[in-house]
C-alpha cells in the first residue's frame, strides 16, 4: 500500500497497536531540558525505576538561563534549583548532559541537529512544543507533556494515537525579503492557530526544497502555532549533506546503512493524505503578526482586518487587540517598536543572523529600541564573530547576548515590560508571553532588522530597495 | 503513578467562554520553576485574576463567587500552545476534574488524560447551550458519566454523547496510566530495539 513519508516512519516505530487505542510509539531520541522533566524524575524515584536506555537521552540547559555573564552563579533561586536538578538527574542516570557554560549547551531544538543528534527518518521528542523543529529533518518530531517525558525516560517509548496526515505545497519563487518565517507565518494564518490540530503536516513543493536546513527549520518549529503536532519536510541532499559527519551521526558502515534508509524516505506518488493545501509562493510578503495568537498574522503593507473576516468570536477578536492597542483597519506600518528579540528556536541560527545583519550594516540602532540579539547556541555564537557580522553588528550599535531561550518566553530576565511593543523572531506572540503585560509582533529577522534601524515597524523590502 | 478514579461527576461549572486560551494564560511561564508538582493552582490563570500588585480583577470568573464547582468549560481551541503539562497541573490543583469544550488542542488534551483530568468535547452548539444555561442559572449541573461517554445538562435534561477511546476510558476508571502499561510490555520493546534502522 502507498504510503507517505509519515507513515513509513510512524509504521516503523511501532511496537505495538493498541485495539481501539493508541500505538505504543518507540522513541529514538529524547531531548531534555530543566523546565519539563524534573518531575518525570521525581515519577521514576517514586516508583524506584530506573532510565531504559540512556544513551537515547541527551539534556541541555536553556529555558531559565541568563543571555549575559554565564560563568556567574544564576542568581534567581528557584531558577538555579531547577537547573542544579537537571544536572542531578542527569549525572544519577548517566545522561549526556550540557549545562549552563559548556561548549555545546543552547537552545535544544538549535544543539539537537547542530551535534547530528537529529537524523532523518527519527522519532524524536521533547517536553517542549517546538521540537516539530527537528521535522525539517525528515524525522517525526513532537512536543510531549511531563507525564510522557517519563514514560520515555522509563521505557523510551509513548502511546499515541496516529495523527491525521495534511500535506501543504507551496510553490513559486519568494519575493525579494521573504523568508521561510514569513512563509510559515503566512500559512498560519491561512489555517488560523487550530487549523491543523489533530494533523501531521508534511510540507512539499519548490519552495521547500529550495530551503537551507536552517529554513527548513524555522517553517517545522513553527508547525505547531497551527495546532499541528509536527511538519516534516522529506530528506534530500540538502538534509544528508548537513547530517554527514556531526558528531552524533552514524559512522561507516552505520552511515551507509542509515543513508539506505534516508533514500526510502519520501511519500509515494499514489498516497492519499486527509487533507491537501496549496498556496502560491511568490503572493506571500513579509508579515507581522497583529494580535495575541500566531494565527493573527498578515502582509506586513496590508490593514488589520475587522472581526466579521477572522475565526474566533467577536468577543475574542476584540480582547486580543484591546490587549495590543491596535484597532480593526489600522496599518502595521509606522506602529512604534520598544524592544526588538532576534532569537529563539525559531530564528536563532546562522542565517538569521545573517538576514539581520545585512539590513543593518551601515545604519545605526534607533534610539528608542532596546535590541536582544541571542544566539540560539556557542556554535551560532562562533559563527557570528568568525564571520565578520558581530562587527557590523557593533559598529551599528547592536551586542550580542549569549545562548538561551531568552526573551521568547521570559523565564529568564530577558522580560519585555508591561505595555511595551517586541517585534519578535520568536514563536508565540499570546498574552504575556514576554513578559507580563508585554505585546508581541512576530515577523522574521528582515522585519525585526526594519524596526531596529528605524524604531518603527517598517517593511524591510523598502530598505533593501535602498541597498540595491 | 495511579491518579484519581473517574467515573460520573455531577457538579455546578465555572464558564470561560473565550476561545483560543493558550497554556501561557492557563499558567504563565514565569510559574513553571517548580521542581515538584506542588502549588500550580494558585496560578492557573495567574494574569488573568490578578493584577500586577496581586490584587484580584474582580470580572474575571474564577474571582466571581457565584461560579464554582469541579468543571471547567472552555471555549473553542482550548489549551493551545506550549506543550508543558504544567497547565494540566494548574486545573486539577485548583479543584477541577473534568474541563469541557467545542475543540481542544491536542497535547493539552493528552496530558489532562495522562493525569486523570477527563477532556470532554461537544459539538459548538452544546457548548454554547452550556454556556448560557450556566450564566442564566449559575447553580446549574452538568453530569459527566464517563462509563456512558454522556454529558446531560441537569436542568434540561440535554444530553450529548462524547468520544474517548476504549484504552484511556479505561485507565480513567481506573485510575491507571500508561507507564504502568509499557512497564508490562517492556520486553516487547528492548526486543523491537534491537531490530530497528537506526
Amino acid at each position: 500500500m502507498s504510503k507517505t513519508l509519515f507513515d513509513k516512519v510512524w509504521d516503523t516505530h511501532v511496537v505495538r497497536k493498541i485495539e481501539g487505542g493508541p500505538d505504543v510509539l518507540f522513541i529514538d531520541r529524547h531531548l531534555i531540558h530543566e523546565v519539563t522533566s524534573p518531575v518525570a524524575f521525581l515519577g521514576l524515584k517514586s516508583r524506584g525505576i530506573s532510565v531504559l536506555y540512556p544513551d537515547r537521552t541527551f539534556a541541555t540547559a536553556d529555558h531559565n538561563t541568563p543571555t549575559i555573564n554565564q560563568h556567574l552563579p544564576v542568581a534567581d533561586p528557584l531558577s538555579a534549583n531547577q537547573l542544579d536538578a537537571l544536572e542531578s538527574n542527569s549525572k544519577e542516570y548517566g545522561i549526556s548532559y550540557w549545562g549552563l557554560g559548556h561548549q555545546k549547551n543552547g537552545i535544544v531544538h538549535v544543539v539537537g541537529p547542530e551535534y547530528g543528534i537529529t537524523q532523518p527518518g527519527a522519532t524524536i521528542v521533547c517536553g517542549d512544543s517546538h521540537t516539530s523543529t527537528h521535522g525539517a529533518f525528515g524525522a517525526i518530531a513532537f512536543g510531549i507533556g511531563t507525564s510522557e517525558v517519563e514514560m520515555v525516560l522509563a521505557t523510551q517509548c509513548i502511546m499515541q494515537p496516529k495523527p491525521k496526515k495534511m500535506r501543504i505545497n507551496v510553490n513559486g519563487k519568494l519575493g525579494i525579503g521573504v523568508t521561510p518565517k514569513d512563509v510559515a507565518l503566512f500559512i498560519i494564518s491561512k489555517l488560523t492557530t487550530s487549523g491543523a490540530t489533530g494533523y501531521f503536516v508534511e510540507y512539499a513543493g519548490d519552495v521547500f526544497e529550495n530551503m537551507s536546513m536552517e529554513g527548513r527549520m524555522t517553517v517545522c518549529n513553527l508547525s505547531i502555532e497551527m495546532g499541528a503536532r509536527g511538519g516534516m519536510i522529506a530528506p534530500d541532499e540538502t538534509t544528508i549533506n548537513y547530517v554527514k559527519g556531526r558528531e552524533f551521526s552514524p559512522k561507516g558502515e552505520a552511515w551507509d546503512r542509515a543513508l539506505a534508509y534516508y533514500k526510502t524516505l519520501k511519500t509515494d506518488a499514489d498516497a492519499v493524505f486527509d487533507k491537501e493545501l496549496t498556496f502560491d509562493g511568490s503572493s506571500i510578503e513579509p508579515m507581522i503578526t497583529y494580535g495575541t495568537n500566531p494565527g493573527m498574522g498578515m502582509g506586513i503593507s496590508h490593514e488589520i482586518p475587522d472581526a466579521a473576516h477572522v475565526e474566533g468570536g467577536a468577543a475574542t477578536y476584540e480582547k486580543s487587540l484591546n490587549y495590543m492597542g491596535f484597532h480593526e483597519g489600522d496599518s502595521m506600518l509606522g506602529k512604534p517598536v520598544d524592544f526588538v528579540f532576534v532569537g529563539s528556536c525559531t530564528n536563532g541560527r546562522i542565517e538569521d543572523f545573517r538576514a539581520f545583519t545585512s539590513l543593518v550594516k551601515g545604519k545605526h540602532k534607533a534610539e528608542n529600541v532596546t535590541a536582544w540579539l541571542v544566539p540560539g547556541s556557542h556554535i551560532v555564537e562562533a559563527q557570528i564573530k568568525e564571520e565578520g557580522l558581530l562587527d557590523i553588528l557593533t559598529e551599528a550599535g547592536f551586542a550580542l547576548r549569549q545562548p538561551g531561550c531568552s526573551a521568547c518566553l521570559a523565564m529568564n530576565d530577558d522580560k519585555v515590560p508591561a505595555g511595551k511593543y517586541a517585534v519578535s523572531t520568536s514563536n508565540r506572540n499570546f498574552e504575556g508571553r514576554q513578559g507580563p503585560g508585554s505585546r508581541t509582533m512576530l515577523a522574521s529577522p528582515l522585519v525585526a532588522a526594519a524596526a531596529a534601524i528605524t524604531g518603527v515597524v517598517t517593511d524591510p523590502r523598502t530598505l533593501i530597495e535602498e541597498l540595491v | 503513578m495511579a491518579y484519581d478514579k473517574f467515573n460520573i461527576l455531577t457538579s455546578t461549572a465555572v464558564p470561560l467562554p473565550i476561545e483560543n486560551v493558550d497554556t501561557d494564560q492557563i499558567i504563565p511561564a514565569r510559574f513553571l520553576k517548580a521542581t515538584e508538582r506542588v502549588g500550580f493552582g494558585d496560578n492557573l490563570f495567574r494574569d488573568w485574576r490578578y493584577n500586577a500588585d496581586n490584587t484580584q480583577k474582580k470580572d474575571f470568573v474564577l474571582n466571581n463567587p457565584i461560579y464554582s464547582g469541579k468543571i471547567l468549560v472552555g471555549g473553542k481551541n482550548f489549551g493551545s500552545g506550549s506543550s508543558r503539562e504544567h497547565a494540566a497541573w494548574a486545573v486539577y490543583d485548583y479543584g477541577f476534574r473534568c474541563v469541557v469544550s467545542s475543540f481542544f488542542a491536542d497535547i493539552f488534551k493528552n496530558n489532562c488524560l495522562n493525569i486523570g483530568v477527563l477532556p470532554v468535547q461537544v459539538s459548538p452548539e452544546f457548548a454554547e447551550k452550556i454556556f448560557t444555561a450556566i450564566i442564566a442559572n449559575p447553580k446549574t449541573e452538568l453530569e459527566i458519566n464517563l462509563p456512558d461517554q454522556a454529558i446531560t445538562l441537569l436542568s434540561t435534561g440535554e444530553k450529548e454523547t462524547f468520544v474517548i477511546s476504549p484504552y484511556k476510558k479505561d485507565n480513567m476508571i481506573n485510575g491507571f496510566d500508561d507507564i504502568d502499561y509499557l512497564q508490562s510490555i517492556k520486553g516487547e520493546i528492548e526486543e523491537f530495539a534491537e531490530n530497528l534502522p537506526l
